[in-house]
Parts: C-alpha cells; sequence; structure tokens
C-alpha cells in the first residue's frame, strides 16, 4: 500500500501540565475530504499546527506524504497548502504580490505563475481585488485571499482550519465548491469546521475529536449508521433550565419515548418510536409535565445529533 | 490506530512540477521581499526625515558657530571634521536603524499573525531568520549611507571636493560591522520576546546608555578596564581618523588625571581605545554569538 498523505503516530501536545493533544494516531489517504470535529479547545488547530510544524509535539510524531514533519519541514511541507488560524498577509502586499510571493517561494514555475494566480483568485472570488492593498481587506477578503494562498501551488494535501470563518453565506458556499474542486482533481483535504451542515455537503469522512482524545474516525455514513438509531427525533426547547432529575426521568418515562438526553440545561433531545399518531400523543402529554416547553423542532442534521450526543457522553 | 476507513485510490504523488527552491534561493528570495516591505514602510520615510534631521542640525550647528573655538577646531582639518561628525554619528544612525528595522523582526511575525502566513511554507525557520537579518541589515545601510552622503555635502562646502579622507572606506567598513553586532542584538531579543516592544526599547536602551553605563561601572568598581564592551569598540569607527591610528589587536588604556578640587590630590579616570583589529573582533564576536543564540531560539520558537 502506498504512504498515507497525513499520518500522526501517538501524536502528543502538552503545554505545561495540561493535555492539548492525547497521543492521536490517524492515517489519511485518497482523494477525499476529511472533517475534523470537535467542541472549542477539543485540540483541532493544535493537531493542525503540529502538522504544519508551527508548534512540535510533546510526543509522537507526524508524517506528510510519508516524510517526518519535525525531520524535514522542507521537505515534508512542499506539497501541501496550509490555512491555520487567519493569519495576517503584510498590509502593504496586494493580493498578487503576495500570492507571487508564496508562489515564488514554493518553486512554481515563472511560466505557470500568473494562471495559477489568477485561477485561485478567481476561486475565491477576488479577481477584482486583485491589485490593491490587503491591509484595507475586511476579514472575510483576507479569509478568502489566505485560501487563495493556500492553494496557489496546487497542492496534493491540504490542509484547512476552519475556512469558513469570517466568511459571508455566500463565501460558505464557494468553499465547498472548492473543496468538491479539489477532490475532484484527487487532492486529500483535511479541515476542521464546527459548521456541520459544510461537513455533511462535502466531507467523506469525519474524525471527531474532544478533549485531546479522538473519539471516532470513520466514514460519513458509516457514522451515521453506527451512531443514528433511526428513531425519529425531535428537540424541545424549555423557557426556563431543567435542573430537576426527576422531571427528566418522568420524561424519559413517557410511552414511546426510546432515549432522552439533556444537551443543554435548555435543550432536551428525544427519540420515540412509533409513527404520528404516536408522535402527537408524545408532544400533548410532554406539554402536560408543564417543564415550560416554548418549540419543538427537528435537529439540523443527523451528524449534529450524533456530535452532541458523543460530546455529552464525554462530560 | 485510526485509519482510513476506506480504501480508495490514492491522491496524486507528490507533484513532480514542484521544485521548491534552494535554501540560499528562499534565503535571497526573503530578502528581496523584507526588503521591499522595509523600503515601503511608513518606518523607512521616518528615519529619513531623522538622518535628514540630524544632518542639517550639524550643518546649522557648524555654520552657525564658525567663531566658536571648539567649532574652530573641528574646521581645521578634514580628518578633524568627519573624524567628529560620522565617528559620532554614524554609531548613533546604525543603533536608530536597527531599532528601527530590526526591533520586531521577529516578534511581530507573532504579534501581527503575519508568522503563520510563513510558517506553512516549506522553508527552513532559519533561512527565515537569515532572510529577514539581512533585508534588515541592508536597508539599515542605506541609512548610514545616506548620513554619510548628506555629511559629506557639508564637508564639500568647507574643505573642496578633492578632500574625501581615505579613513572613510576603513571607517564605513567598520561601521558596518558595528551594524552586524547591533543587528544580531537586536534579532536576538526580538526572538526572545513575542511582544514587539521589548525587542526596541531593550536595543535602544541598551546601545544608546546601557553599555556606557556598564562601562562606567565597571572601571570605577571593578577597576578593570571592561575591553569587551562593544561600546568601546565602536569607537574605531571615529577613532581611524586620528593623526596616529592603532590598526593592531590591543589596545591602549589612557589614564588622565582629574584634579579633586578643593582638597587637593588626583583622581584617575582611564579610558580604553582599542585597536582596530581588536574592535573588529569584538564586534564580530557579538554578531556571531547573538545571531548563533538568535538561530537557535527561533528554531525551537512555537508558533502557538
Ligand atoms: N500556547 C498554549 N498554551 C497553553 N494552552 C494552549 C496553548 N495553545 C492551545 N492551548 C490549549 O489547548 C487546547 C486545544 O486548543 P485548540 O486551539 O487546539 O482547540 P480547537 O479544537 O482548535 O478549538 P476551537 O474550535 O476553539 O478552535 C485548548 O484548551 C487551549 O487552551
Ligand atoms: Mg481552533
Amino acid at each position: 500500500m502506498s504512504v498515507p498523505s497525513i499520518e500522526t503516530r501517538h501524536l502528543t501536545k502538552r503545554f505545561g501540565s495540561f493535555t492539548a493533544l492525547s497521543s492521536l494516531d490517524l492515517k489519511m489517504s485518497g482523494a477525499k475530504c476529511v472533517g475534523f470535529l470537535g467542541p472549542n479547545g477539543a485540540g483541532k488547530t493544535t493537531t493542525l499546527k503540529l502538522l504544519s510544524d508551527m508548534i512540535f509535539p510533546t510526543e509522537g510524531e507526524c508524517f506528510i506524504n510519508g516524510l517526518s514533519v519535525r525531520e524535514g519541514r522542507k521537505r515534508a511541507l512542499a506539497d501541501v497548502g496550509v490555512l491555520i488560524e487567519s493569519p495576517e498577509i503584510y498590509a502593504s502586499l496586494t493580493p498578487n504580490q503576495a500570492l507571487e510571493m508564496v508562489a515564488d517561494l514554493r518553486g512554481v514555475p515563472v511560466s505557470e505563475r500568473r494562471d495559477r494566480i489568477a485561477t485561485v483568485l478567481e476561486e475565491v472570488k477576488m479577481r477584482d481585488w486583485a491589485d490593491k492593498k490587503v491591509g484595507r481587506f475586511s476579514k472575510g477578503m483576507k479569509q478568502r485571499i489566505n485560501i487563495a494562498a493556500a492553494l496557489v501551488h496546487d497542492p496534493s494535501v491540504v490542509i484547512l482550519d476552519e475556512p469558513a470563518t469570517g466568511l459571508d453565506p455566500r463565501g460558505m458556499a464557494e468553499v465547498r465548491d472548492i473543496v468538491r474542486g479539489l477532490k475532484k482533481r484527487n487532492r486529500l483535504i483535511f479541515m476542521s469546521s464546527h459548521i456541520l451542515q459544510e461537513v455533511t455537503d462535502v466531507c467523506d469522512e469525519v474524525a471527531l475529536i474532544d478533549k485531546g482524545k479522538l473519539l471516532f474516525y470513520d466514514t460519513l455514513q458509516n457514522v451515521t449508521s453506527k451512531f443514528a438509531d433511526g428513531h425519529p427525533t425531535i428537540d424541545v426547547g424549555l423557557s426556563h433550565p431543567l435542573a430537576d432529575e426527576a422531571l427528566l426521568g418522568q420524561v424519559a418515562a413517557l410511552p414511546g419515548v426510546t432515549s432522552c438526553v439533556l444537551l443543554e440545561p435548555r435543550r432536551l433531545r428525544l427519540k420515540f418510536s412509533g409513527g404520528p399518531d404516536a408522535q402527537e400523543k408524545l408532544l400533548e402529554s410532554l406539554v402536560a409535565l408543564h417543564l415550560g416547553v416554548n418549540s419543538l423542532s427537528e435537529p439540523q442534521s443527523v451528524l449534529e445529533d450524533i456530535y452532541l450526543r458523543q460530546i455529552a457522553k464525554g462530560d | 490506530m485510526a485509519e482510513s476507513p476506506v480504501s480508495s485510490e490514492s491522491a496524486d504523488p507528490v507533484s513532480p512540477r514542484l521544485q521548491v527552491p534552494g535554501t540560499v534561493d528562499q534565503i535571497i528570495k526573503l530578502t528581496r521581499y523584507q526588503l521591499r516591505e522595509y523600503l515601503s514602510s511608513r518606518r523607512f520615510v521616518a528615519l529619513v526625515g531623522i538622518v535628514v534631521v540630524i544632518a542639517a542640525i550639524i550643518t546649522f550647528i557648524v555654520a552657525d558657530l564658525q567663531s566658536n573655538a571648539a567649532v574652530k577646531a573641528l574646521l581645521a582639518s578634514p580628518d578633524a571634521f568627519y573624524g567628529s561628525f560620522w565617528g559620532g554619528g554614524a554609531g548613533f544612525v546604525v543603533v536608530l536603524s536597527a531599532v528601527f528595522f530590526g526591533g520586531d523582526a521577529i516578534a511581530g511575525e507573532f504579534q501581527n499573525k503575519t508568522g503563520y502566513f510563513l510558517m506553512g511554507l516549506p522553508i527552513r525557520r532559519s533561512a527565515i531568520y537569515i532572510g529577514k537579518y539581512i533585508a534588515a541589515f541592508l536597508a539599515s545601510a542605506s541609512m548610514l549611507l545616506l548620513y554619510l552622503v548628506l555629511l559629506l555635502l557639508n564637508g564639500v562646502h568647507y574643505f573642496g571636493a578633492s578632500a574625501f579622507p581615505w579613513q572613510f572606506l576603513p571607517s564605513l567598513a567598520l561601521a558596518l560591522v558595528y551594524l552586524m553586532a547591533v543587528l544580531g542584538t537586536t534579532f536576538l531579543f526580538s526572538s526572545l520576546f513575542k511582544t514587539s516592544a521589548y525587542g526596541f526599547v531593550l536595543t535602544a536602551i541598551l546601545f544608546l546608555i546601557g553599555f556606557g553605563l556598564l562601562q562606567t561601572l565597571i572601571t570605577s568598581v571593578v577597576k578593570i578596564e571592561p575591553w569587551m564592551i562593544i561600546s568601546y569598540a565602536n569607537g574605531a569607527i571615529g577613532d581611524v581618523f586620528a593623526p596616529t591610528i592603532n590598526w593592531g589587536l590591543s589596545g591602549t588604556v589612557t589614564v588622565t588625571k582629574v584634579p579633586l578640587g578643593r582638597g587637593g590630590g588626583f583622581d584617575t579616570v582611564t579610558s580604553y581605545t582599542p585597536g582596530v583589529a581588536e574592535g573588529v573582533v569584538i564586534m564580530l564576536a557579538y554578531f556571531i554569538l547573538t545571531a548563533i543564540a538568535g538561530l537557535y531560539l527561533f528554531e525551537r520558537e512555537e508558533f502557538t
């Protein structure tokens, strides 16, 4: 088998006594997008920074295209595009100049540079701004240039840390298009994101991390079939926090309810069996409990459901 | 091991057309980009302004006080004139430019988050450090040249264009060696602290006051001549304009007797004039030690 595009072995990062990342083992290869999920502070950025040699592992090692990042950053990072922590570009540069610098330092042949720069600027819809100084750009515009800079050399591996940060809704959609385009051209994309809809849309696989520990890494399909249970799900919004354990028990005991999880103090997730009739009865008896129910809705996505339940398990 | 759950066709192998430039090549490129950044910065303009003001003050003082005994002595010969104004001013211009261009060269990359833009590139960390250093050196050297030109314009007025002392060549070379040392120190401070302000302030204080103070302290308290202090070494920049030049590796201690006022008696004040070669060795030692320490730190610096 060929070498994995991205590999981490027992990758561990401690800041003082705090373990931000704990013995992460990952191996990914192929043309696909891997979504990297986890709550704030889970260790996503830490992982991606370790992969790009911005910080150094306390233990373990990581490899890109089989090359150790720590032992030879220059070789290992040659064929990777990295966007981490929304960097700032020298304010006096224009997008054309900034991308020219990146292309030049990365060794994109002079004959291809203009084309590549024009192409990536088109992809991030910034061609009209190509010769304006970056210093005056808005946050989202800068982020678009950062995305362009990560792609200008057409790398085989792309590492993106919350690429949609600061982008408007259309910009987010454009990021998805870019990722789809990269997949078509046989690239591997490893992307952290908080936007589960985005992950569901473009990712083929997901890795979920919490408190520095990997909870699972699998295809979106497997994750869905393994963790989703096929029961209809409903989210119950409450006007005041549900503090009483006994009340929670009463909800769980309602006829038809198969599971009942308090996602947030004022949000309850119910799974139940049965058809529309059962649902009607359930909602009536739920309201009769006087919990302060003020909204009922379907969860936004299956992935969100799985995500929230997995994270809640660790608390 | 969390392994890619499905085996799929492998991603394209390392693209063969991507030939990352060699490290020396990258350093040259980085230097060019960084230099462009410096030359287009507001800081550069401000520094040009400061140097012009310094030169203007000199011009004014000399022109206005020609009858003053001290000024008369300076105007007695080109050597005295240049030795005093170049010898005294060049070191100041060096420190000022080093602080302006080098003070936040490394710390600024952390503080402004511009470092993240460079750090993801396939470049050795040391190449980034060296490229930035060379750029700061060239930008500072251009300030030194500006000062030199402005001073020469004054000199030509009083002594004519033909009176260009040959000492300028070794003196300029010494000033550039001094610049290497000061900039090396500035870069070291800049990578020691992740806050730009510390680099600025520490270098300025150290070179404008600190070393002089240290020199006085050591001389008066420990009663030894601290020959290794760089504020002695840089004296060579002006010393080469003196009537007799000590080119050697060992300096001379001058003992001056100072009358102690009413009670009578004398106190002795010693000062040290290094040989030119000695000055060069000391300044190079500062450069080499700070460069090694700075590179070492930057190689291990984490962009958290
Ligand atoms: N330099 C540092 N010193 C101490 N702790 C740090 C440092 N950098 C990160 N951490 C800690 O490591 C943990 C993981 O941080 P990380 O930035 O990887 O989270 P994340 O998953 O990217 O979160 P987010 O979704 O908010 O971006 C956090 O608890 C953070 O406080
Ligand atoms: Mg993060």
